[in-house]
């Protein structure tokens, strides 16, 4: 793999991942429990848009074939996506979304903090303008955590449940492979296996504050660096990608 | 100071006569007040109903820039719901009860959103057409006598300005794309255009409410005025970009200096109306079932404020 | 019915440093932070805003508007009290 291809590689990985959160937090819109949180929801959404949009471009800038981020986004097939299995799975009631987002979110704000100091400008830019989006992320998140852990016996119930159910595609968020290690040595990645202390650390907190337990299971899903997903994938992109798909010839 | 009856209705009325804005906690008529929470209720109700067409294609927005657009869009429309129900809410009706009245069908909502958007064209078309046709009415309502939903269609008009930008953009773009992009605009013209029209209400000689509106400024402008309007700009505007509007009785009046149109199909808009439509109920059940599935988490909101009462801290 | 919307809380938006908070609207949220995060979202989408207080909105005392002459009109014709109603000899400056 040349230096082009691995930088491409590790672009498409945060970019997709961006993507498809935005797409389950855009298919909220009109179905949040007040209005209110409909709003905050489709903020989060347009925010992940906007930082996927700039991975994708900056995965575009070295793409050897010549793609646009459009094209990137548009005109992959389920093998050729690289996002977090996470990132896929399905918004379920609002308890599954808000785990899969707080559990996101704390790793994200670590992420970008380390990014912020990347030797490539482009991403150490992303970085800038994305910590401070993916703090008020977290903070919504948590929020909400302790809000539903601590609410009523139900929603206790229904987040513990999200938590312990999410909590499977955890590990995939410190995996590194040849790529990343290769990108994070020269200084443009980020070592994410060192961010694992922290992450449970400030995941155990909320979770302790929310009376909230740490699940207590070892399952275990990833592959999304090979480009092996959950079943979800595919109808995801299914659906975003079907005007592209049957009309090549049109512009959008 | 005791004011009789009369004494306050003169004061109220000429308040009104030279563009004073009524208060929420000026003394108004009980029928103006009625009035107000129905017509602010239902636009409401409209802003937050009409985000299902749309959101009907955010997961199927044909480019990044497009679905960024659109979420946007549908955001601030669920925005400008927001303004209007606190602009009711001063006026004594609360939230719960403008939400039940919805859903148990006691509370309209523009008819237009109970037509369905098919092709992607169509979002293109609603942008256009329909938010062209509500920015025509809301900019009239800016001068509108009630304090706080003149403050909230202010506010609205300045955010509304990019949503028909948004439409008619992607209405030029197909319109100049391919042959079968071309069709799918067309066609979407065709299905929105009269709709459209209805938007502004029946004719004047025909509309019940109308007369008190205008009195007490609630209304500042009559429904033919403001169709009318809509239909002058928006002519050119399908000319630019070679489209079709399905009206053959469609002709520059040079008296009037309007054009003249043909008849509108009042038996569909009552048809509609009394719940008749395309998607009446689908756009009602989503939004009780959105509702309901949402109740456990305003309890569990509730529950844990209710708890944390004595933090002070944010 | 159900009362599970949340309070209303009224919404004070600064859009620049050094310039009076102003009201801008409001917004239902059960606490806080809620409140807080939900006047964000709503009011400060395009950059409105740098500073944001919220309030509860049964929190609010106002005034009557049929005080409105006892209370306002003795503050018109104390002109006194504007800088105008003093004569200055000519040629002074500064002043
Ligand atoms: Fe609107
Ligand atoms: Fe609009």
């Amino acid at each position: 793999m040349t230096d082009k291809e691995r930088l491409l590689q590790y672009c498409l990985r945060q970019g997709d991942t961006h993507i498809i959160f935005g797409y389950r937090l855009g298919e909220w819109c009109s179905k949040a429990h007040i209005l209110e949180e409909d709003i905050a929801l489709t903020n989060i959404a347009l925010d992940h848009m906007g930082l996927g949009n700039a991975w994708l471009e900056r995965a575009a800038s070295v793409d050897s074939e010549k793609r646009s981020p459009d094209d990137l986004a548009y005109r992959r097939n389920e093998r050729e996506y690289y996002n977090l299995l996470l990132a896929e799975q399905p918004n379920g009631n609002y308890a599954n979304t808000i785990a899969r987002q707080f559990l996101f979110d704390v790793y994200s704000v670590l992420y970008y903090s380390e990014l912020l100091n990347s030797a490539d400008d482009t991403l150490a830019g992303i970085a800038g303008k994305g910590l401070k989006e993916v703090r008020y992320h977290y903070k919504h998140s948590a929020q909400w955590v302790v809000r539903l852990g601590d609410g009523t016996v139900e929603s206790h119930k229904k987040i513990q449940e999200a938590i312990d159910d999410m909590w499977r595609f955890t590990e995939e968020l410190f995996e590194m492979d040849e790529t990343d290690d290769i990108i994070a040595k020269s200084g443009v990645g980020v070592d994410v296996s060192g961010l694992k202390e922290a992450w449970k650390t400030q995941v155990s907190e909320v979770l302790e504050k929310a009376t909230l337990s740490l699940p207590d299971h070892n399952l275990s899903r990833t592959g999304s660096k090979t480009g092996v997903h959950t079943e979800h994938l595919g109808h995801i992109l299914a659906e975003m990608q079907y005007l592209p798909r049957a009309y090549p010839d049109a512009q959008w | 100071m005791n004011m009789n009856e009369e004494e306050l209705l003169r004061n109220f009325e000429e308040k009104i006569d030279v563009d004073q804005k009524i208060e929420p906690r000026d003394w108004m008529p009980e029928a103006y007040r009625k009035h107000l929470i129905r017509q602010i209720s239902q636009h409401a109700h409209s802003e937050v109903i009409g985000m299902q067409p749309e959101g009907n294609w955010i997961n199927r927005a044909p480019s990044l820039r497009a679905k960024m657009v659109l979420l946007a869009k549908i955001q601030d429309e669920a925005g400008h719901g927001l303004y209007l129900y606190s602009a009711a809410e001063t006026l004594g009706i609360s939230r719960e009860e403008m939400l039940d009245q919805l859903h148990t069908l006691k509370a309209k909502y523009s008819n237009i959103f109970n037509y369905p958007t098919l092709t992607w064209a169509d979002i293109g078309a609603v942008g256009w057409l329909v938010d062209g046709a509500a920015i025509v009415n809301q900019v009239s309502l800016q001068r509108t006598s009630y304090g706080p939903y003149s403050r909230g269609m202010i506010r609205i008009c300045k955010e509304e300005s990019f949503h028909q930008r948004q439409g008619y953009e992607i209405m030029a773009q197909m319109a100049q794309g391919t042959p079968e992009q071309k069709e799918m605009a067309q066609d979407a013209l065709n299905r929105f255009w009269w709709p459209s029209m209805m938007m502004f209400g029946p004719h004047d000689s025909n509309s019940p409410n109308t007369g008190n509106a205008l009195r007490w400024r609630i209304k500042r402008e009559s429904n033919d005025t403001l169709r009318q309007r809509f239909i002058d700009k928006t002519v050119q505007q399908a000319n630019v970009i070679g489209l079709t509007i399905p009206d053959p009785d469609l002709k520059w009046n040079e008296e009037r200096g309007h054009y003249d149109f043909g008849e509108i199909n009042w038996e569909e808009f009552y048809a509609v109306i009394n719940g008749n439509g395309p998607c009446n109920k689908e756009r009602i059940d989503h939004h009780k079932k959105a509702h309901e599935e949402g109740r456990w988490v305003r309890e569990a909101a509730l529950a844990y404020a209710e708890k944390q009462k004595q933090e002070t801290l944010v | 019915m159900e009362h599970t919307q949340g309070k209303l809380w009224e919404v004070f938006i600064q859009s620049k440093n050094n310039l009076p908070y102003k009201h801008a609207g409001s917004i239902h949220a059960t606490d806080k932070e809620m409140a807080i995060q939900n006047a964000r979202d709503l009011y400060t989408r395009r950059g409105e805003g740098r500073g944001i207080w919220v309030v509860p909105s049964d929190c609010i005392v106002a005034s009557n508007p049929e005080d409105e002459e006892s209370l306002f009109d003795p503050g018109v014709d104390k002109i006194y009290r504007h800088p105008t109603f003093y004569h200055m000899p000519d040629g002074a400056e500064n002043i």
